[in-house]
């Protein structure tokens, strides 16, 4: 139980100014490092991506560890929409639909070929890339991606989260870019 | 025995319909004919009650657009017998710019989603269809998109630059 106990990592304190007794540091950082390490991911598992998705679950490489253990099959309490598989041009809306249902911050992550680009899947009923209808931060490249690739694109996903200013939702530019996918 | 069946079928069939049944052959055994979408059916119906064969189960309605053709659009039903484990393919072509078929709903309700399903893929009309309307596309498509002046891949794809693919 020792041995188990002197084995827990802690995530080191972001830059700040400390001395006896106080520690100063910006509120976005400790923002930022709290959020990174408590995603809450929301899993859109269309197909195969969906079942690596399942093995990036388990035991062997256990998701778990960076602070995702908790997905949310609610939009309202996710944080990060993980979108794994082929979307049919008939499914968009209700891709859409559950972004917009999602709260502020959120992040978007498109695992694997067909997410990212439609992949193989070049066709009249295929959606070539989720980035059509709603804005993506990460793409996991692969058909389908490895554990590895995914755990890889969600630390790419918390390097955002930790360095994001708390600001940037609000900004004329965020709402641009927001407004050129016709979302309010 | 599937050879005398479709023998049998044949003559049964031009006995009751006569020039209407053109176009027979038997690839791989399974007996095909053309006739006319005026008696479709009728032919039908014949074949699901008064032959020796009994089709009683409607397997498949799907189309097959051929542009160079007069009449362009085949539209083919496929029957199996559960009873004589035999198979008949009936096809009827259609003008392309017309594309009108009675419907098949009153003697199969299977035929209600593959009608649909040909409407959506191909553009069929199915005359007195109760709910007539796309199955598997978006409501939006605006296209039939297995019609061959459509083209396969989706537009939008940005990607795929002819050189990397030799043309």
């Amino acid at each position: 139980m020792f041995y188990i106990m002197s084995n827990i990592n802690i995530v080191d304190a972001p830059p700040g100014i400390e001395g006896s007794g106080f520690f100063a540091t910006s509120m976005d950082k400790v923002i930022g490092l709290a959020r990174s390490h408590s995603l809450w991911p929301l899993p859109f598992a269309t197909s195969c991506c969906g079942i690596e998705f399942m093995a990036t679950m388990g035991s062997h490489y256990d998701f778990g560890r960076f602070g995702s253990e908790r997905l949310s099959f609610s939009p309202r309490q996710a944080d990060l929409l993980m979108v794994m598989g082929t979307i049919a041009k008939k499914m968009s809306p209700v891709l859409k639909q559950v972004y917009l249902q999602m709260a502020e911050p959120r992040w978007v992550m498109a695992v694997g070929a067909c997410a990212s680009s439609g992949g193989i899947f070049d066709t009249y009923s295929v959606l070539q890339g989720i980035d059509e209808i709603i804005p993506v931060d990460v793409y996991v490249p692969g058909c389908p991606p490895r554990p590895e690739a995914i755990l890889d694109g969600f630390g790419k996903i918390q390097e955002l989260v930790r360095n994001e200013s708390g600001r940037r939702r609000n900004s004329d530019q965020y709402k641009e870019m927001l407004a050129s996918y016709g979302i309010e | 025995m599937a050879e005398s069946i479709n023998h049998e079928l044949i003559q049964s069939l031009t006995e009751r319909f006569g020039e209407k049944i053109i176009g027979v052959s038997e690839p791989y055994g399974l007996l095909t004919f053309e006739t006319q979408k005026d008696i479709i059916v009728s032919v039908l119906e014949f074949l699901k009650t008064n032959t020796v064969a009994d089709f009683n189960f409607l397997t498949d309605i799907t189309a097959v657009h051929y542009p160079e053709k007069k009449h362009g659009i085949a539209v083919v039903y496929h029957l199996h017998s559960m009873v004589k484990k035999v198979r008949i393919r009936v096809k009827v072509f259609i003008d392309e710019h017309n594309p009108t078929i009675p419907t098949l709903t009153g003697l199969w309700n299977a035929a209600n989603w593959m009608e649909r399903e040909t409407y959506d893929l191909f553009g069929v009309k199915f005359e007195g269809h109760p709910d007539l309307r796309r199955i598997l596309n978006m409501d939006e498509l605006g296209v039939h998109p297995m019609l061959k002046q459509y083209p396969l891949e989706d537009p939008n794809r940005v990607d795929k630059k002819d050189e990397y693919f030799g043309r």
